[in-house]
């Protein structure tokens, strides 16, 4: 038998292994050269569940627990799954309307058909109840846990700071956020978001084409658990806090109370203050609005912001610089001259503690004369420049003129101003300008402006004689409780220790001597050392009052700062801080009365704010 | 023919190997394909992988009977099974279980019969006979008229069963017959056909005539010789069919295509992108394939075959689960596995000495081969969709069965390729 096309079987085995060869480039193709399907498998068959953290608990600094957590449900949708729902019913179980659920829906849908989506956000645990046990009827809705903070005490939200969802800039500065996460937005919760917050978990769910979870993908091994929020452990003290709260309802201003060893914040209030609740779960927008719209800004916080013209607490800081620089001695005496500067009637002070127990204007302008024209210079506008300079180291040592390094965010805290040589050249032009110009800063007055935090600070300086520790409201943190090393740092004025002493004596003697300006602050048993200052303005006075005690032993500083009182420092400021020295160091207030004449007496007109809290906002 | 009959068997191990490697290989695919973790026990006739393991044993069962089986005895009973497999085709066509669209399974209480599976190879015997007829030569006109009707008559039964896919498969019969002498020009036309037919749908007409045109004076002109000149009268002729051809598409497409049948042409072209519709399943087993990378997720690790996505994941769509769950490195091992065994076959198919062997082999190779080539290249998006299985790879007792008597009937003969029938 011939067989002419017997070559024919290679053209059919040719056709066969082209072929194949096809097939495996072209899966060569589809599989190693093209992740885009490996993106697709994983976007439509892995659904990536968050498992939120509870975020850390912030406590007092008796173990006192001032913020936790509380569960709440969102109601979560996938519109595709919604099935057989008695619309109706489940409107009713809800309490809401059946135009809202269309419009919840519809923007559900809008979102996507097929993924999950929040229907209704934050339902308390009681409402929850009530349909708890009716959710197998409602297909394709379920529940997801969140937390929600809460306050038992409603006091220091300035300090605490509230929590609100991340925007878009929080989203591009950290990739840890994602859409409807929380974030710390002010206060403590923002300076210590990244210890709060924890570390968000993952499961990853393997899911049918139908969206229905079939089980863990690889059995679980790709899961991670969330890891709970650390705990702040604060250096308030939540009664304290409280009560100097109390004192400054019905008033503008602001209260700092530090432990001078340590430089920790015993209680920091700026008034008007605000329930924290307010700014949780679903009526924080509401409320957030009302708050921000309120003219006298109860959601800064003042203690830290505010830029206060000092008055006569500043004095003390003078006389410590030209102490030290020499320029007086601490029995020097300046006849009370007013036609130098006003000032109330009085005999002239003989020395530096006599001056500060006084108060006496003319003193301190003489004061600051010697510091400004040392007379190393003939020209005197060349002297003051020399002066300035001079001078302005030795207050920045002081903490004032800079930010203090708090451990609350950066954006709100000021520095104050401590005006430097350039600040005067330009607006007076360069050695245009000398002591006569600017002896208004003599008294705290004038170009010199300090934030309530720096005068706390500055009665820290006279009652450690000399140095301070940065303020800070965190002790401790996290799991480790982990402390940090910028507040165990002393901060050196330089300033020798007997001249602190001085300033203690005359600081002692406002308060308890006849003559002093302080005499309100007294109370019996204790040695508090006092300074008032009576801050003139654009409306009514400032009433401000710095203090600490005991005198050899201080356990507590004190700032209050009274906005637009009807009276200065000794009437308003000084029996605040007073009480509040008396509840820190007693514990308990004997003088009832009193506590409450200042509790609810007015004493601030129904001004806007001072020009420069303002300008600030 | 006693000495015949006692002379011991060589059975070709590659191609059992082979056979079994698919077996084995697609049954794990099915396995995983339908496996949850509830149900993980292996023997189950509640599930696929279960039932399936049935049709294997039965397969096997198949496979051991036919070795024991005269050949000479199937080679005289062709016509008859034949007979008896277009006399199931037209009973069909009037009680048949209406399934995914066609109409090809007869339900016979535990078990339905697709009687368009056992077509193929009592075709294939039917042709493989009478070629091998002494006297019958390809030359002859009968015998060309002879045979096509032996392709066509089930071809068109089967196409009557809306069963479009398994028609197509018999178009397979067209390498066996260039093997015995059918021109090969009409494989040339075949693929051209096609080329034109997608360029059709894809160009402007005028554009693609024109261009042909220009391709077919630019012949004529360039290659200007004797036979050349010669020759330009062909040439028109093959421009004016051409030109026809390109015209018919239209008509084709819109008038004898079926909606679906479009709509699977037009994704494939890109001219659609009907992800949820038309599009869904092959985009999804691109997917599938796509996310498997070089070495695949792992036995029984496959997230989107593992979860309804693809549809037909057992059956049709059964390649998806080996390109998600083995990779690129499967991938080629099964597409090696597969043209291993095609191009043995007919290396196995030039050894035999009878004619009707030689031709048989052809048959089952071409089957096969076409089988594969539809699938697979349905299932990468080379080839619209339709549904055929892989053989002996995706789940089915019918189509399993009648691979492996179409397989098993050639390794006997085979086994004794030196006796003359």
């Amino acid at each position: 038998m011939s067989d002419k096309y017997a070559d024919r079987g290679r053209v059919v085995k040719a056709i066969f292994i082209v072929v194949g060869v096809l097939f495996v480039g072209r899966l060569a193709m589809l599989q190693l050269f093209d992740p885009h399907y490996r993106q697709l498998a994983d976007q439509q068959a892995l659904r990536n569940v968050t498992q939120y953290p509870a975020r850390g608990f912030i406590y007092d600094r008796h173990g006192e627990l001032l913020v936790h957590n509380e569960a709440v449900y969102d109601l979560m949708v996938i519109p595709r799954m919604v099935k057989e729902l008695d619309t109706a019913y489940f409107c009713q179980c809800l309490g809401i309307t059946v135009d809202d659920f269309e419009a919840r829906m519809k923007k559900a849908r809008k979102y996507s058909p097929y993924s999950a989506s929040i229907f209704m956000k934050q339902i308390s645990k009681e409402e929850y109840a009530k349909f708890e046990n009716k959710m197998f009827r409602f297909k394709g809705f379920y529940i997801s846990q969140r937390t929600l903070r809460i306050y038992d005490r409603p006091i220091a939200a300035q300090v605490l700071g509230y929590v609100g969802e991340v925007d878009q800039g929080d989203i591009d500065r950290d990739p840890y956020y994602r859409q409807g996460d929380y974030i710390g937005k002010s206060g403590l919760e923002k300076s210590y978001e990244e210890v709060l917050r924890g570390e968000k978990g993952k499961k990853v769910m393997h899911v049918d084409v139908h969206n229905r979870e079939i089980g863990p993908y690889l059995g679980g091994t790709l899961d991670t658990l969330p890891v709970e929020g650390g705990n702040l452990y604060t250096t308030l003290d939540a009664d304290l806090q409280q009560y100097a709260e109390g004192l400054m309802a019905n008033k503008r201003g602001c209260v700092v109370a530090l432990e001078p060893s340590t430089g920790e914040v015993l209680a920091m209030v700026s008034a008007p203050c605000y329930d924290p609740n307010l700014l949780v779960g679903r009526i924080r927008g509401e409320n957030y609005l009302k708050l921000n719209a309120d003219i006298a800004k109860p959601m800064l916080n003042r203690a830290l912001l505010g830029q206060y013209p000092p008055g006569s607490i500043f004095k003390i800081a003078q006389s410590m610089v030209a102490l030290d620089l020499g320029v007086i001695s601490p029995g020097t005496g300046f006849v009370c001259d007013k036609s130098l500067v006003g000032c109330h009637n009085h005999p002239s002070a003989t020395c530096v503690r006599e001056a500060i127990k006084m108060s006496c204007n003319p003193y301190f302008y003489q004061v600051y004369r010697r510091v400004i024209q040392q007379g190393k210079y003939k020209s005197i506008y060349k002297d003051s420049q020399y002066g300035l300079t001079v001078w302005r180291d030795y207050m920045l040592r002081f903490g004032f003129g800079q930010r203090l390094d708090i451990d609350l965010p950066k954006s709100g805290v000021s520095r104050g101003n401590i005006p430097d040589t350039a600040y005067y050249n330009r607006w007076y032009g360069k050695e245009r300008w000398a002591f006569s110009t600017i002896y208004s800063n003599s008294i705290g007055q004038g170009e010199v402006t300090v934030v309530p935090i720096q005068m706390a600070n500055l009665a820290a300086i006279v009652a450690n004689r000399g140095w301070y520790i940065t303020p800070h409201v965190v002790r401790a943190y996290g799991p480790d409780s982990t402390r940090d090393a910028r507040y165990l740092e002393h901060h050196e004025t330089g300033i020798r220790r007997e001249y602190f002493d001085i300033a203690a004596d005359g600081m002692y003697d406002v308060v308890h001597v006849a003559g002093g300006t302080a005499r309100r602050a007294r109370v019996e048993g204790l040695d508090i050392c006092g300074k008032t200052g009576t801050a003139e303005n654009y409306g009514n006075d400032h009433s401000v009052f710095i203090c600490f005690a005991p005198k050899n032993d201080p356990k507590v500083a004190v700032a209050v700062y009274v906005e637009n009182a009807q009276g200065g420092g000794g009437t308003w400021a000084a029996p605040i801080a007073g009480l509040i020295v008396e509840k820190y160091l007693c514990g308990e207030v004997k003088r009832k009365d009193v506590e409450k004449m200042y509790r609810e007496v007015e004493p601030c007109q129904k001004l806007p704010l001072t020009r420069r809290v303002k300008k600030k906002k | 023919m006693n000495r015949m009959y006692q002379e011991k068997l060589k059975i070709d191990w590659i191609a059992v190997g082979l056979w079994a490697f698919l077996v084995v290989f697609g049954w794990l695919n099915i396995y995983a394909a339908t496996y949850n973790e509830e149900q993980a026990a292996v023997f189950d006739l509640a599930t696929f992988h279960g039932k399936q393991l049935l049709w294997i044993a039965g397969a096997a069962v198949v496979a051991v009977l036919l070795m024991f089986t005269e050949p000479r005895v199937v080679s005289n009973t062709s016509y008859v099974i034949y007979g008896v497999v277009l006399a199931l085709l037209v009973v069909t066509l009037f009680i048949a279980t209406v399934s995914h669209g066609g109409k090809s399974w007869i339900d016979l209480g535990f078990f339905r019969l697709q009687p368009s599976e056992f077509a193929k190879f009592a075709t294939a015997l039917a042709l493989s006979k009478y070629m091998s007829t002494i006297g019958v030569e390809w030359k002859q006109t009968g015998t060309k008229v002879v045979a096509a009707a032996i392709v066509l008559i089930p071809m068109a039964l089967v196409f009557l069963q809306h069963d479009t896919g398994s028609a197509l498969v018999f178009l397979a019969f067209v390498l066996p017959l260039f093997r015995e002498g059918l021109s090969g020009v009409i494989l040339i036309v075949g693929v051209a056909a096609v080329a034109l037919f997608v360029l059709a749908l894809l160009v402007n007409k005028y554009i693609l005539l024109g261009a042909l045109a220009v391709l077919a004076a630019a012949y004529l002109f360039i290659w200007l010789n004797k036979r050349t000149s010669r020759d330009w009268w062909r040439v028109a002729a093959v421009l004016v069919c051409c030109a026809l051809f390109v015209f018919s598409v239209d008509f084709v497409f819109n008038k004898v295509l079926e909606p679906h049948q479009r709509e699977r042409i037009d994704v494939l072209l890109g001219k659609s992108e009907d992800l949820q519709g038309a599009g869904y399943n092959v985009h999804q087993s691109k997917i599938a394939i796509g996310s498997g990378g070089v070495a695949g997720k792992g036995f029984l690790r496959g997230t989107v075959t593992k979860a309804d996505f693809v549809p037909e994941q057992h059956t049709d769509f059964i390649f998806c689960t080996v390109g998600e769950e083995w990779g690129w490195v499967g991938c080629t091992a099964l597409v090696g596995a597969y043209v291993w065994l095609l191009v043995h076959l007919i290396s196995m198919a030039e050894r035999q000495r009878s004619r009707y062997a030689r031709f048989y082999g052809y048959c089952v190779a071409s089957i096969l081969f076409v089988h594969l080539f539809v699938n697979v290249g349905m299932v990468i998006g080379l080839v619209p969709v339709i549904g055929i299985p892989l053989p002996f790879f995706s789940y089915g007792g019918s189509s399993l069965i009648a691979f492996t008597i179409l397989l098993f009937l050639f390794i006997r003969q085979d086994a004794n390729k030196n006796q003359l029938l």
